[in-house]
């Protein structure tokens, strides 16, 4: 079947009114890809626990070792542990990792990866108080005398900032 | 400043007397101060002795405060709020004696829970408590009805508002951890140290093994029971004046 060239140019000419139309539709050019960390409370210190790069691929690995290690025996070094996580990353505005801007959500938001961490771990900070140490009872002076020099030797020694 | 010769002699020989001491042998006690990177051990075993005759009727301290640590008083249904620890009555139909006794998780050293659970979320710290993965808890239920103290709570809801160290969620089995966070930081449990604030001085916690702790030495020296003694669990939880 051989077209004529009438025919070849009517094609070409809808054609091109198509792309047209829908160029004109779309707004013109696209918009840059949205960055998941735009507006994002990025966090208290100046760096994380560990490169930026290795946190973001990996952070999941360092939650779920730390998280067996904490639960089953009890190591609670905070370098990956997600209380400290939330210390640091919780945005001041909302007092949370969550949320539009929030750290988390942001970029799992973002990236349409869910977690469910926060459906049992609080996503907003929460320090230990001088206060809540000094409650301890009379009765047991010898362990709370312990007690209690540990946890303000750990309040003082643990600037909110955290990460070592 | 200078010393004189009497006060040299002090300092060197408490040096001397100090350095004599066998390297390991420490003066004072640290068992509580394990370092967060040390994994627990079961050279300790975490227990709590409560004295009945000092529990008085009415008195609920060790309830509000497990509540208050742990988040647990949530705006969920009465019917099916979790309880970790609660107080019971007993009355001796026959005399009417009334008493007053926390339960809660027995922390038992053979824990049925662990024994039942098809995950492995019940399972037993090397240090005596007994604990609730909830990562891997299914909700299955089973613990609860293995459990012959009926210790365990199943979180119907969704929850909101969690203590940052007391992770609770909807569809997991959970129960008194004997504030294990705070145990790990070498602090008591909140029932415990409402108990000797605001209570009637009836708990004692510490660890059973350890020679030198309170616990260990009026375990030795005084009646204690476990309650079902007949299932021999060896409860981590012991009660006087039963």
């Amino acid at each position: 079947m051989k077209l004529k060239l009438g025919a070849w140019i009517t094609a070409i000419v809808v054609v091109a009114a198509f792309f047209a139309a829908a160029y004109a539709l779309s707004g013109g050019p696209s918009e840059p890809v949205p960055s998941p960390l735009t507006g994002v409370y990025l966090g208290k210190g100046t760096k994380c626990v560990a490169p930026v790069a290795v946190m973001r691929r990996y952070h999941m690995q360092f939650l779920l070792h730390q998280r067996n290690l904490t639960v089953h025996e009890g190591i609670r070094t905070k370098r990956f542990l997600l209380t400290n996580c939330v210390d640091c990353h919780a945005d001041p505005k909302t007092n949370s990792v969550l949320g539009k801007h929030g750290f988390c959500a942001s970029c799992h938001e973002y990236a349409a990866v869910q977690i469910d961490c926060f459906s049992c771990h609080s996503p907003h900070p929460e320090r230990v108080t001088a206060a809540s140490v000094m409650t301890l009872a009379p009765e047991h002076s010898r362990l709370a005398e312990m007690v209690k020099a540990t946890a303000l030797a750990q309040i003082q020694s643990d600037p909110v900032d955290g990460p070592k | 400043m200078s010393i004189d010769r009497r006060q040299f002699l002090a300092v060197g020989g408490a040096v001397a007397a100090s350095a004599a001491l066998a390297p390991g042998l420490r003066l004072v006690a640290l068992a509580e101060a394990r370092d967060p990177d040390q994994a627990v051990t079961s050279l300790q075993r975490w227990g709590i002795l409560v004295d009945t005759t000092r529990c008085a009727e009415g008195c609920s301290a060790c309830v509000t405060a497990c509540n208050k640590e742990n988040g647990l008083e949530q705006n969920v249904r009465l019917d099916i709020r979790p309880q970790w620890i609660r107080t019971v009555t007993l009355r001796d139909e026959q005399t009417g004696y009334v008493q007053t006794l926390p339960m809660m998780c027995q922390h038992c050293e053979e824990p049925p829970c662990a024994d039942v659970c098809p995950t492995g979320a019940s399972f037993r710290r090397a240090d005596g408590i007994v604990l609730v993965d909830r990562h891997i808890c299914i909700g299955c239920r089973y613990c609860m009805m293995a459990c012959p103290y009926k210790a365990r709570s199943f979180v119907d809801e969704n929850l909101t508002d969690q203590r940052a160290n007391v992770p609770r969620g909807k569809g997991t089995v959970e129960a008194c951890t004997m504030c294990v966070h705070r145990v790990d930081e070498g602090r008591i449990p909140a029932c415990v140290e409402a108990c000797n604030y605001d209570g009637g001085k009836a708990m004692t916690f510490g660890d059973m093994k350890d020679p030198a702790s309170e616990i260990a030495k009026r375990l030795a020296t005084e009646q204690s029971e476990e309650i079902r003694p007949d299932l021999n669990l060896d409860t981590g939880v012991r009660y006087q004046g039963l």
